[in-house]
């Protein structure tokens, strides 16, 4: 029982990794880049989602929405200035851009904010659902369902719309798309739209379950999701959703039964060795040179 | 071959390379003089051993982002594994070495061999796979090793080392000494670390990594970067090459995190986290990819900047970062890369090879 | 056949194949080169004759059949060990290290033949200066032969393209192979360059003892310097034999121009 139970909230934990991971792979997929400075967003999520709450004293559902806007216009703000004139430039390039983007962000939010922690409200009840012995709470059960709904409609837009297929085309050849009449820099934006407003959605979720909010609150789960997205195979959709779950299921069952300290090296030994088995992750698309 | 020498250092071939001993060479004097006289400042002379720290593991990351192209995100993991072996070196031959240089060699170059073991044993599943999947597996590595060295707990007494993982439970005789702590790092480190071995140091590593590139493995590494598969198709093995790059990068990041650690009375294991990975690259891409003189000198740069700004407080690390970002920008705009380029030729008319390849 | 006999073969191919999925992209591939012969590998486009290249390299594994160069079997070999056994390549889509110097391509080709290791060459020994000398001088004799005498200084990524082509062929050479593997060495070129490298493969042939295979569209080429040649068709072998043989087989014809 205390194995199913330590399952239901890996499965919470990953849930926030998915929907992060979701952004980075969206962006590697389209703009070929690292942004290392999505976790910062998360950051900003969770200060924006602070305010609204505590300052604002604006219903959950409108705070959410409120810190969705506030990380959209911000991740296409930064994609437009800073990202943008790097089309051209070597990934290292943009590599380097966004850790000084990173470091832009933490250092804002410490100069506005203080460095100093900030107590998150506890926004859903401390209740739990007792399923067949094994108690679920609330909270666990909204993170999983969310991530569902997200992972849903995410798939669905992006096979059944327009804006979709044109994602898809970019992802494959921006050239080509280009010739087709896809307006590639409209695309890009977009994908750091939806990128950002989901790394909001997940800052909320984040804060409910650890509601602590800090400058640098963005840099490990940044870092985790990252992981899981490689884990997935970084480009995929259904990969960041599956690495995302995995990862955080690994966690919590290396916490529980093998060290607590240890946890995040058993986390990345994992990576390392899905990789050593499948080089491009678990659902990511093989790479062949033309010889 | 003798008479040539001196004429040969300042040929088109090695120009930039012996500007590069000088600059180090001067800027040494410089500061030894400022120093002797009482005119540079407390917060400099604290900063001198650190920022040659840098520069080596700048210099050793250039090897393998630069020469051998493959982009290394856990330099700082290397560091470490120098840092806490040189600081157990230094302090288990504390009675056995009074002399405090040559145990400070001998701690940098235990940093440096277990720098390398452990590149080797990383670079055979890293060196397996290519691009940014090659990348993030350096950086959890990089995790890895923060996460397991938080984890060490070893000690030092008549009878030998004592070393326990997760819990403390080391019990040490009278007289011992607690070399690592876990989480809390290594406490009460003779500090013996200094400026002049720091700069040998930086000599040291230049000679490795230039003599290195101006001979076969120099060129076969830059060929498996340049062509992986023309490069086998005239015998390289790429393996061999990239794991002989990823060796020697790791092992200068080994020696310098031991002068590092060795600079301080206490270190955690955190400080050698993901952040300091990507300072050290910053420098790396900053002073120019394959470029020792852009390295070492972006690096005393970068590394100052933060403390040049330090007037303005707070707003320090925002304009760093904004400085960063400047940079990126400027120097991938167009324009730029039009106006610089017309600069260069006009600079070098005559040194066509240099202009590609330095 | 018979004036071969006296003739040692250099690569023997036997019942070769290899499968892409379920796709057969060479089958049932039979040829024998000689000592000092220049062979001639021709074929409508998509044919796999580079599919044949990458195999006799191992840059592919075939899926059937067997490679024997200079007498070995190279089933269990790599890219790297079929090189040091004797077989050198060029690229249809070159592939040189353009940020090395045209020299430093040359020289990396000389690698298997240097002998001072990473330590020597870190400590500048005598044996480093000795052996770095010796490359440094066949490096630029082997530019000569091909012309790039005076670009051995440039960036090999800033010449043009028939010089890029020659370029590649030096640096295969410097490997020493005994068999010399020409992707389309004259793809691109004009027809007075064309001229100039025929002199050159034969020059090649003769100044170094060495037998060449060669991938090629340009039937002048092709005609005027292979004494045999095998024509590929949808992976197997449509006709094999002398210029003259090939050019009135009408198997050959039908295959190039179609009903």
């Amino acid at each position: 029982m205390a194995f199913l139970s330590y399952l239901i909230n890996g499965l919470g934990l990953g849930s926030v990794y998915a929907i992060i991971a979701l952004g980075y792979t969206m962006v590697y997929g389209i703009a070929k880049m690292l942004n290392f400075a999505h976790g910062d967003i998360i950051m900003i999520g969770a200060y924006a989602a602070f305010f609204a709450l505590n300052a604002f004293h604006l219903p959950l559902l409108v705070a959410v929405l409120f810190s969705v806007a506030v990380c959209t216009v911000l991740g296409v703000l930064v994609e437009r200035l800073a990202y943008k004139p790097l089309r051209q430039a070597t990934s290292l390039s943009v590599l380097i851009t966004a850790i000084g983007v990173s470091y832009f962000l933490q250092n804002s939010a410490q100069l506005l904010w203080s460095s100093a922690t900030k107590v998150f409200p506890s926004v859903i009840s401390g209740g739990a659902l007792n399923l067949g012995g094994v108690s679920v709470s609330y909270l666990t059960l909204i993170t999983v369902l969310v991530c569902i709904v997200v992972m849903t409609c995410l798939t669905l837009f992006i096979n059944r719309t327009k804006t979709g297929s044109a994602m898809r085309a970019c992802s494959e050849d921006k050239g080509a798309a280009t010739l087709m009449g896809i307006n590639v820099n409209r695309i890009i934006s977009i994908t750091f739209a939806i990128g950002s407003g989901l790394a909001a959605i997940a800052a909320v979720l984040l804060c409910a379950t650890y509601p602590s909010v800090y400058p640098t609150l963005g840099s490990m789960p940044g870092i985790k999701a990252f992981t899981a997205a490689v884990f997935g195979g970084i480009g995929s959709v259904p990969g960041a959703f599956l690495g995302g779950l995995l990862l955080g299921v690994i966690e919590i069952l290396a916490k529980a039964y093998i060290s607590t300290q240890l946890s995040d090296a058993i986390v990345f030994t994992v990576l390392i060795i899905v990789l050593l088995i499948k080089p491009t992750g678990l659902l990511g698309r093989k790479i062949s040179e033309k010889v | 071959m003798k008479k040539n020498i001196f004429a040969s250092m300042f040929d088109q071939k090695h120009r930039s390379r012996t500007v590069t001993y000088l600059i180090v060479i001067v800027s040494y004097i410089v500061l030894e003089i400022l120093m002797k006289t009482g005119n540079l400042s407390s917060l400099f002379t604290s900063l001198l051993v650190p920022v040659c720290a840098y520069i080596v593991a700048a210099i050793g990351l250039n090897l393998n982002v630069g020469f051998s192209g493959e982009l290394n995100l856990g330099q700082a993991g290397f560091m470490s594994v120098g840092a806490f072996t040189g600081i157990c070196v230094s302090g288990a031959l504390g009675g056995l070495i009074p002399n405090t240089v040559v145990r400070l060699l001998a701690s940098l170059i235990a940093g440096a061999l277990m720098a390398a073991v452990f590149g080797y044993l990383i670079g055979v599943p890293v060196l397996k796979l290519q691009g940014d999947y090659l990348a993030i597996v350096t950086l959890a590595f990089g995790q890895i090793i923060k996460s397991v060295i938080t984890n060490i707990y070893l000690g030092f007494d008549g009878t030998g080392f004592h070393m326990s993982f997760v819990d403390n439970k080391v019990k040490l005789e009278p007289g011992g000494k607690m070399l690592l702590n876990g989480p809390m790092g290594a406490t009460g480190t003779d500090r013996i670390a200094t400026f002049t071995v720091g700069v040998l140091l930086i000599l040291a590593a230049l000679v490795i990594v230039y003599n290195l590139i101006y001979s076969r493995s120099g060129r076969a590494i830059m060929a498996a970067r340049d062509n992986r598969i023309a490069a086998e198709s005239i015998g390289i093995s790429v393996s061999k090459t990239k794991m002989l790059a990823f060796v020697v990068s790791a092992s200068l990041a080994g020696a310098a995190g031991a002068l590092f650690g060795l600079n301080y009375s206490t270190l955690l294991p955190n400080k050698f986290d993901f952040n300091m990975s990507i300072l050290v690259l910053v420098y790396v891409v900053l002073g120019g990819l394959g470029n020792m003189t852009g390295t070492v000198t972006a690096t005393v740069i970068l590394v100052l900047l933060p403390e040049l700004l330090r007037s303005l407080q707070d707003y320090r690390m925002l304009i760093y970062a904004v400085i960063l970002i400047s940079i990126m920008l400027i120097s991938n705009n167009e324009n730029m890369k039009v106006t610089a380029e017309r600069l260069k030729k006009k600079l070098s008319r005559k040194n066509l090879k240099e202009a590609g390849n330095e | 056949m018979s004036e071969m006999n006296n003739r040692t073969p250099v690569l023997k191919v036997r019942d070769l194949g290899i499968d892409f999925g379920g796709l057969t992209a060479v089958n049932e591939l039979n040829m024998t080169v000689y000592d000092r012969e220049i062979y001639g590998l021709i074929g409508p486009n998509g044919a796999g004759k580079t599919t044949v290249f990458n195999m006799l390299t191992k840059v592919y594994t075939p899926t059937r059949g067997t490679i024997e160069l200079c007498g070995v079997n190279t089933e269990k070999m790599n890219t790297v060990d079929v090189n040091k056994l004797g077989a050198a390549r060029t690229f249809q889509n070159i592939r040189l290290f353009m940020k090395l110097s045209v020299l430093d391509n040359v020289k990396t080709g000389m690698h298997n033949k240097i002998t001072y290791s990473p330590l020597e060459a870190v400590l500048r020994t005598k044996k480093y200066y000795a052996q770095e000398k010796e490359v440094d001088e066949k490096a630029r004799e082997l530019l000569k032969i091909f012309d790039l005498q005076d670009s051995a200084d440039l960036i090999a990524g800033n010449l043009p393209y028939g010089a890029q082509r020659r370029l590649e062929i030096a640096r295969a050479l410097a490997t020493e192979p005994k068999l010399l593997l020409l992707d389309e060495p004259a793809a691109g070129m004009n027809p007075q360059e064309t001229a100039e490298l025929m002199d050159v493969i034969r020059f090649v042939r003769d100044h170094f003892g060495i037998a060449i295979l060669l991938i090629e569209h340009d039937m002048k080429l092709v005609m005027g310097i292979c004494e045999r040649i095998t024509v590929l068709n949808y992976g197997m072998k449509l006709a094999e034999g002398t210029p003259e043989e090939i050019q009135a087989d009408p198997q050959v014809v039908k295959a190039y121009l179609g009903e």
